[in-house]
């Protein structure tokens, strides 16, 4: 695969970039810093010196003045490319945001319209090759409702549609879109945070999303108790929800 | 979790304190306030964890990126939560093998580093950071940042390997790793009916072969005391291998954490300890071998240590020098067998030239390592091993600790003013510090 990846130096972007490398997908990697770039990037030539990643360039979810060079770069880098992958995105607790407005507006900017823009980007680019694969993390947080994700969650929601939405209308047409929906995963981001009981790897993660990626998968959830977890929270009354803490 | 579900962290032995690890990828900023760096938690006792008025201490695994990698010369640079294991993934079927490794593989570079760790290797290749850490970037407990090398800043660089983590966060390794002519051990394992002979085999051994290490059944008292198996090993040959690629190593888990009567059950270590010994039946055993199964045997069992149960464990390893002559060992197996401090396997390891960090571990002698099981009388069974080995000129392995006193260590270390002073200059106030140095270094709680 000729793939652009925008998040892989970090959690479980960097997890699954490093796989991707290990079995000979090339990787043109995007992300805010220049210098955090260049850092995965010699990670990965290291590791697997006979698929040296081919490239990198800025691109930040925040600023959607950067998308267009960005790919710009990847294809002439990569000689057009058949896969996307957003692992990048924003995480703030339910109080930090509430006593932030300025952090909230930040995290929904990111989460949402900047991922959703970038995607659109992406999108065009890939159906005008004819197709290939939107892989992209949202998150169990957009599953309903709940206290400590209020924010967060309504972000998450709202990209969880928008790819649904991208699936449907565009899988005819060759664009395959996976949307990839993260439990609690033991990363940098979450770091702090108590881990429930079943908390992820990133290694673990990323193994699950390529297998997704690969069989054209809409929908991963991972860890994939997930998915039943949230099947369940899915179907509680409101009168529930209000009461407990989840 | 303690059982009222405030959050804890405990070294290898399972000695929980209340506390967690703040893991980032990104060190550089989660070390600009903590109080201690930790690696992946394998040693044994309380030197990873926070002193009693910290709760967080940072987690370096997750920075585990390589920074430079040079494929003629093997010279390699990463982050401090580079792992052992993920090196020896990567790098094993390529040629190259880690200057000096330890027991476990799951441990970190940067980890290697703090513990100045030894291995199988010591008396040929030295210990880690002695011997093959060329540079290291590291945040001071000042908040400066700074690399650090044998040349520059040699004092820091010293007071650092083997130096606990307590003279700063290590946020960047760089270490010559070595050419081997292929991934397998030729090993060569043979059964030893006594101490003495253990002792002059090793000696034997360690003149042809770059790896030795011993392991002594001992719950075998009288004639049979220090009776085991003596292992040897070198890189095999390509035409040995004939070109047999490394397969991967499959683990098991141990799911959860074995009831205390397991071990209490004199039997369970008899049992353990007699099947060891006649692990094979011809005294001596040659063969090709997986690395793994050669370097780190115990890593085939992940969560080992919960056969020990919730109470913990702790390991006991000391160095009885040279000078000691070979009799130290046997007084020492001696005062074991009769305080009955069982064990499963006891790890015997000859032990060449002194680590050059101030702290390091080793020097010449022979090391000994036992486990045993947290009990009422661990403490007693403890000082009283360390008045022998302080009798005897010998010292303990920090990286393995939790009850030495401090007394007992000063006696034990001479060198031990000398890594102070250097605390003195680069943390008066002791902002860098964990439980083992409250304990033993006096650092303010």
């Amino acid at each position: 695969m000729r793939v652009v990846f925008l998040g892989a130096t970090k959690g479980m972007g960097r997890a699954l970039a490093r796989r991707m490398s290990e079995r000979g997908d090339q990787l043109f990697l995007l992300g805010r810093e220049a210098e955090e770039l260049q850092r995965s990037a010699a990670d990965l030539a290291a590791r697997h010196p006979q698929h040296a990643v081919v490239g990198t360039h800025a691109c930040d979810l925040a600023v959607s003045s950067t998308f267009a060079a960005a790919l710009d770069a990847a294809e002439a880098a990569l000689g057009g490319f058949d896969t996307v992958v957003v692992t990048a995105g924003l995480f703030a607790t339910q109080e930090a945001m509430e006593a932030d407005a300025a952090l909230a507006e930040q995290v929904l900017a990111v989460d949402f319209t900047g991922t959703v823009v970038f995607c659109e980007h992406a999108r065009k680019r890939l159906l005008a090759r004819g197709g290939g694969t939107l892989c992209v993390f949202s998150s169990v947080a957009g599953e309903r409702g709940r206290k400590p994700v209020v924010l967060y969650g309504a972000a998450k929601a709202g990209l969880s549609r928008y790819l649904e939405g991208l699936d449907h209308k565009f899988r005819a047409q060759g664009l395959k879109t996976v949307t990839v929906k993260p439990g609690f995963v033991k990363t940098g981001m979450t770091a702090g945070l108590k881990p429930p009981p079943f908390a992820g790897e990133p290694e673990a993660v990323a193994q699950q999303v390529l297998r997704a990626i690969d069989g054209g998968l809409p929908v991963v959830y991972t860890p994939s108790i997930w998915r039943w977890v949230m099947l369940v929270i899915r179907w509680l009354p409101r009168f529930v929800m209000r009461k407990i803490g989840f | 979790m303690s059982d009222r579900g405030e959050p804890t962290v405990a070294g290898w032995g399972n000695l929980a304190v209340p506390g967690r690890e703040l893991l980032s990828e990104d060190l550089e900023r989660a070390t600009r306030a903590a109080v201690l760096s930790r690696g992946l938690g394998r040693s044994y006792g309380d030197s990873s964890l926070p002193p009693p008025s910290h709760r967080e201490v940072v987690g370096t695994r997750l920075a585990d990126r390589i920074l430079h990698w040079d494929g003629q010369t093997g010279l390699l640079r990463a982050e401090a939560g580079f792992s052992l294991w993920e090196f020896n993934r990567l790098f094993l079927r390529r040629g190259w093998f880690i200057g000096s490794t330890p027991g476990t593989q799951f441990v970190t570079l940067g980890g290697m580093v703090a513990s100045d760790v030894h291995g199988k290797g010591h008396h040929s290749h030295g210990c880690f950071g002695s011997r093959h850490v060329r540079s290291l970037r590291m945040r001071l407990p000042s908040g400066d940042l700074v690399e650090c090398s044998p040349e520059r800043d040699p004092e820091l660089f010293w007071a650092t390997v083997g130096g606990m983590g307590l003279t700063g966060h290590i946020l960047e390794v760089e270490c010559q790793t070595q050419a081997i002519p292929s991934p397998w051990i030729w090993s060569e394992s043979e059964r030893v009916d006594d101490i003495d002979q253990f002792i002059a085999g090793l000696k034997e051994a360690g003149k042809s072969w770059p790896f030795t290490v011993g392991w002594i059944d001992c719950l075998s008292r009288g004639k049979h005391m220090g009776r085991g198996l003596l292992d040897r090993g070198r890189w095999a040959t390509p035409e040995e291998t004939g070109g047999r690629s490394l397969p991967v190593t499959r683990r098991l888990t141990l799911p959860v954490m074995f009831p205390e009567w397991v071990l209490r059950w004199k039997l369970t270590t008899q049992a353990f300890n007699t099947m060891w010994y006649w692990r094979h039946v011809p005294r001596v055993k040659k063969k090709l071998c997986h690395p793994d199964s050669f370097f780190y045997p115990l890593d085939a069992i992940l969560q080992w240590n919960r056969i020990y149960g919730r109470r913990g464990f702790t390991q006991y390893q000391c160095v009885l020098p040279e000078e000691a002559g070979h009799g130290a060992a046997r007084r020492f197996l001696d005062l074991l067998t009769r305080r009955g401090g069982a064990s499963f396997l006891c790890v015997i390891k000859d032990a060449a030239a002194e680590g050059q960090g101030m702290l390091s571990f080793l020097r010449p002698g022979i090391s000994i390592a036992v486990d045993f099981a947290v009990r009422d009388d661990t403490q007693r069974l403890i000082d009283a091993l360390n008045e022998l080995v302080i009798a005897e000129g010998g010292r303990i392995y920090l990286s393995k600790d939790a009850f030495t006193r401090p007394d007992h260590y000063a006696a034990m270390d001479p060198r031990l003013p000398q890594f102070l002073a250097v605390r003195d200059r680069i943390d008066p106030q002791r902002v860098v510090r964990s439980a083992q140095s409250v304990r033993m270094f006096g650092d303010p709680p």
